[in-house]
């Protein structure tokens, strides 16, 4: 299968970007430097193109049911223009998905993982009720992040719509840039920042005004390799990392957004039971004193027993030190433990800690 | 892509500048560009004997880890205690100030064995 470009391919390559296969797309993992690129979001404004990503559109009579009963975060707490962060589980309690559900009067929005969007789609189908249309329309919208501590006043330049009204996990509908969009305070990086959704027919147009409004600011584009240690040091998931269809909510940190007492959900008499019986492993954090980057998959031991998995993995260049998670047995999850990091016969010794990171 | 004429090189991506009978050893810059940034360089101590396509060393980028391969065999004479602390020189300057160990070549014939530019430029 040939992959996919987004709609700012073109802007991309001109920028210099290394192209990367990524979920089925050509992506930038990199315009200058992964290093800092992550300090530049940290310390002032980024840019991402996260078109990628998949958006689905659920509408109809019982669709708030229908979405609280596919997610494990409670979708009737939700009020028109907030959104929230959940999960999609099986049956068993693994992860389908990790996802952003926006409220809209008339639909909810689900923002997914690019890697997942058509098994999404497909899962989402296989429970639909009669009175419920569910639309994939990812082909059709460019998603930028906007992060940074300026990101704010870069955008502001270009819209009536007053940014600082609007709440972390809230969002409006407006023009930026004269394209009608929806303006979100989301983000994967734990900076302060919007992230855009707009017809991809736009792209460049908003893009190129981005840029021009952030100049003073030193703005610049951001590729997934910055995207990754960014949203590492604030410990959130990334989906085939560190939560997947072998892993719950509970184990990974989240239990936050499984709402037991909102009714009935799919994968809800699992957890149930998976909480009841008492977790056999969680998803920590860890340090790694060492000249060692933690990579996906290496082993963690204990008194040279192996006691679980690295599941992420980067240099962190704000603490500008290794940092990881990984799942690790219950009974050595705790903060202070003393870990070993094996990487191809090689160790560094590491310590669990609090997380987020930075 | 900057390879200098004068360098040998290997299918692994080192380079070696020979001169009399030591050799200087580092990563070309395609390598060093493939990486991205680099964060550790792990480097033999002086007085190490290595052997031509085992590894020496280490190399972790931001991306990825990976192994160093010595060009040829011999003992290390020197080694480049900069990458330590500035290990982003192997980015910089690979062919310069990123140089990585030098070695006290053992068998010289071994040369034979390493890709001139114009071999190696064809395997990028």
């Amino acid at each position: 299968m040939e992959a996919k470009k987004t709609a700012l391919y073109d802007v991309h390559v001109r920028l210099g970007a290394r192209m990367v296969p990524f979920a089925g797309f050509l992506m930038p993992i990199q315009y200058t430097s992964i290093l800092e690129e992550h300090r530049k979001v940290r310390t002032s404004v980024g840019v991402f193109d996260v078109s990628h990503m998949g958006e689905i559109v659920i509408r109809g009579e019982s669709a708030e049911s229908f979405v609280n009963y596919l997610t494990t975060n409670n979708v009737a707490r939700l009020q028109v223009n907030q959104a929230q962060y959940t999960v999609m589980c099986y049956d068993h309690g693994g992860i389908v998905d990790d996802l952003i559900c926006y409220r809209f009067a008339d639909r909810y929005l689900l923002v997914v993982n690019a890697a997942n969007t058509e098994k999404d789609f497909q899962w989402i189908l296989t429970h639909r009720p009669a009175d419920v249309q569910v639309e994939n329309i990812s082909e059709r919208i460019t998603q930028l992040a906007v992060q940074g501590k300026n990101a704010e006043p870069t955008l502001q330049k270009l819209t009536r719509v007053d940014l600082s009204a609007i709440k972390f996990y809230w969002f409006q509908e407006g023009e930026l840039a004269g394209v009608p969009m929806v303006i979100s305070r989301t983000g994967y990086t734990g900076e302060p920042g919007f992230e855009l959704y707009f017809d991809r027919q736009y792209s460049e147009k908003v893009w190129d005004a981005v840029f021009e409004a952030g100049r003073k600011y030193d703005i610049a584009p951001i590729g997934l390799g910055a995207r990754d240690s960014l949203r590492l040091e604030k410990k959130y998931c990334l989906y085939g990392n560190d939560i997947d269809q072998n892993t719950n909510p509970l184990e990974a940190g989240l239990g936050w957004i499984v709402k037991f007492d909102k009714g009935d959900f799919i994968g809800r008499e699992a957890l149930l039971k998976a909480k009841e019986s008492g977790l056999k492993r969680k998803l920590m954090g860890f340090v790694v004193e060492g000249r060692i980057i933690p990579r996906k998959d290496y082993p963690i031991l204990v008194d040279g027993k192996q006691v679980g998995q690295v599941t992420s993995g980067a240099y962190s260049p704000i603490l500008e030190k290794n940092i990881g998670l990984g799942y690790v047995a219950i009974e050595y999850a705790r903060i202070g433990q003393q870990i070993t990091i094996e990487a191809r016969g090689r160790s560094a010794p590491a310590t669990i800690v609090k997380t987020p990171f930075v | 892509m900057n390879l200098p004429e004068e360098l040998y090189y290997t299918k692994d991506h080192e380079w070696a500048r020979v001169e009399g009978d030591t050799a200087t050893v580092g990563i070309t810059d395609y390598a060093q560009s493939e990486l991205g940034d680099i964060v550790y360089v792990e480097l033999p101590e002086v007085g190490t004997t290595v052997k031509q396509g085992e590894s020496f060393g280490t190399i972790e980028a931001v991306k990825a880890v990976s192994d160093l391969y010595a060009p040829l065999s011999g003992e290390v004479t020197e080694v480049n205690t900069n990458l330590e602390d500035s290990p982003e020189l192997v980015n910089q300057d690979p062919y310069g100030a990123g140089w990585m160990i030098k070695i006290k070549i053992s068998n010289p014939d071994e040369v034979n064995n390493l890709l001139s530019k114009a071999d190696y430029e064809k395997l990028l």
